[in-house]
């Protein structure tokens, strides 16, 4: 039985990197075409670095993950802070509206602020579509699983903590600054961390809310393979995955020393 | 001692915690929302744009046209089937990772491909499928003429397996580990088998994140129109690749207006049975 779960989880596993291992192999084939190996080459990863148009690509998807970020954890972790805190009217409607940019299918959500903009430029000439608008959508949905990851933790915050804070005379920026925001910030900081990847992956929701000279990664990715395979794109992608591995590695280091 | 906050001083910090992530989530997920469904009240003008009469013209199309339910149908069939696959290639996987003596290696090699890129994730099966792809390679060395899996309604069932099999096992990983083993041996010690022993002992303990896995898989598997768009180019039309035409070369917003909310319809529904079964701390688990 056991023989049995591994020989099917290590299956699973060749299933997951193969196709990421023939992308890393492909992007030091000389051969521009096919996947016969004919020679070891970096000559890709020169012209991808010899393409400015890529450095642009990636200032731009790095401006909207880090602004968006940003943004959308300071506002996530106080819209928590409140929920948590306060029982108000409208509470279980903010609620349901928090689920929906979680739940409801990314293209869905990409046309419906397309349309919004479109809808507020008839009215006053702005916001053109671009790396603005673009980072307005990313926040949109950052801020819904910001607020969630970190109203987890504060629920698990023991309550007497800041009552002693209080009672001791502090005010309540003070507490928060003091007392509660030390305390939820493992949770403040995978909020952000979450937030920045969902910003860096994204593809539909910038594809709809995207203007000219505002074209990320993704986005040309996603031209390119439009076009055709092309190794130079082996190379960005061998370089992407590379990066993501790297950060998850030091991640999980940080946290175990942490713990 | 302090006195207890006025009214006044309490109303001031809720609206300084709540009010501008709540002034968001209205402005730009809220109305979005309800400008859709304005639109997708409305007609197409000759330029493209939204403009009067309205009426339902959009849904009665849409559901009159058999080649519009085709493609709800056709979507929630890849969707279900794939998400069938992914579950069978998920949940022993979720055990294996649990137990095993290098639980967080193992995990992190679940991680990975889960914070890879997307469309990366998509571009490599096009690496793999191609006509001078991996696999045909393979046939070709075999000395077997090469096969045209590209574009092809497979791919787009692989891929769309591929891309969220990490979604499903994750929270899945997570109910694993809540797991009350002792169950497991009292099962034993009553004298079951061991197949009886894990359906009645520790596969009901697993359903919970079962159906988190389902919806989280689910969903986008049905509202995606990248995998379809790059893998199944034009042999395999899906909702998401409907709604997108209609609001590119189509120039018709109206229609893919009333697409959307068909699709949002969908997504709710499914929601509210999930939420019906699961209660509300099921929502939480989405995350």
């Amino acid at each position: 039985m056991r023989r049995w779960l591994s020989f099917h989880a290590w299956l699973v596993f060749a299933f997951l990197y193969l196709p990421i291992l023939v992308i890393v192999a492909l992007s030091f084939n000389q051969s521009r075409f096919g996947v016969r190996f004919t020679g070891f080459t970096f000559d890709w990863y020169i012209r991808l670095f010899s393409n400015e148009r890529i450095l642009e690509y990636l200032t731009n998807t790095l401006i909207v993950a880090v602004v968006s970020t940003l943004v959308s954890t300071v506002l996530g972790t106080l819209l928590a802070l409140g929920l948590v805190r306060y029982r108000f009217r409208w509470q279980n409607a903010l609620r349901y509206l928090l689920y929906v940019p979680v739940v409801v299918p990314d293209v869905v959500m990409g046309i419906s602020l397309l349309l919004l903009f479109d809808v507020v430029r008839d009215a006053i000439g702005w916001p053109r579509l671009s790396l603005f608008t673009i980072i307005l959508a990313h926040i949109s949905f950052q801020i819904a699983y910001v607020t969630l990851v970190v109203r987890a933790r504060l629920m698990l915050l023991d309550p007497t903590l800041e009552e002693a804070a209080k009672d001791l005379g502090a005010t309540p920026w003070l507490t928060f600054r003091e007392v509660t925001l030390p305390l939820i910030m493992p949770g403040v900081v995978s909020g952000a961390l979450l937030a920045f990847s969902l910003s860096l992956d994204d593809f539909v929701v910038t594809f709809f809310t995207a203007g000219p000279g505002s074209t990320t990664l993704p986005l040309y990715i996603y031209s390119s393979v439009k076009l055709g395979v092309s190794p130079e794109i082996h190379a960005l992608s061998t370089l992407m995955v590379g990066i993501t591995i790297l950060v998850l590695l030091l991640g999980t280091l940080f946290w175990r020393k942490r713990s | 001692m302090r006195e207890a906050a006025t009214p006044w001083e309490r109303l001031r910090q809720m609206l300084l915690t709540i009010g501008p992530g709540a002034f968001w989530l209205v402005l730009f997920v809220l109305i979005p929302t309800l400008i859709m469904l304005v639109a997708s009240l409305m007609s197409r003008g000759s330029l493209g744009q939204l403009v009067p009469p309205f009426g339902l013209h959009n849904y009665l199309r849409f559901f009159s046209d058999p080649l519009f339910v085709e493609i709800i149908g056709r979507s929630l069939w890849i969707g279900f089937w794939s998400t069938v696959f992914i579950m069978l290639l998920g949940y022993p996987l979720a055990f294996y990772v649990a137990q095993s003596r290098y639980k967080e290696a193992l995990l992190l090699l679940v991680v990975i491909p889960f914070f890879t890129n997307f469309l990366i994730r998509v571009y490599a099966w096009i690496v793999v499928f191609q006509k001078e792809g991996l696999i045909n390679g393979l046939i070709t060395a075999f000395g077997l003429p090469p096969a045209e899996l590209l574009p092809s309604t497979f791919a787009v069932y692989v891929a769309t397996v591929y891309t969220y099999l990490p979604f499903f096992v994750l929270p899945l990983y997570a109910a694993v580990e809540r797991i009350d083993w002792s169950q497991l041996e009292a099962a034993y010690d009553l004298g079951a088998r061991p197949i009886r022993a894990f359906w009645e002992a520790i596969f009901p303990q697993t359903v919970p994140g079962l159906f988190a896995g389902f919806l989280l898989v689910f969903i986008p598997a049905v509202g995606t129109f990248v995998i379809a768009d790059l893998l199944g180019g034009g042999k395999v039309t899906l909702v998401g690749n409907l709604i997108q035409l209609q609001f590119g070369s189509a120039q018709n917003w109206a229609f893919g207006s009333a697409a959307s909310m068909v699709l949002m319809a969908m997504v709710l529904l499914g929601l509210w049975l999930y939420a019906r079964t699961q209660g509300e701390k099921g929502l939480d688990k989405l995350v």
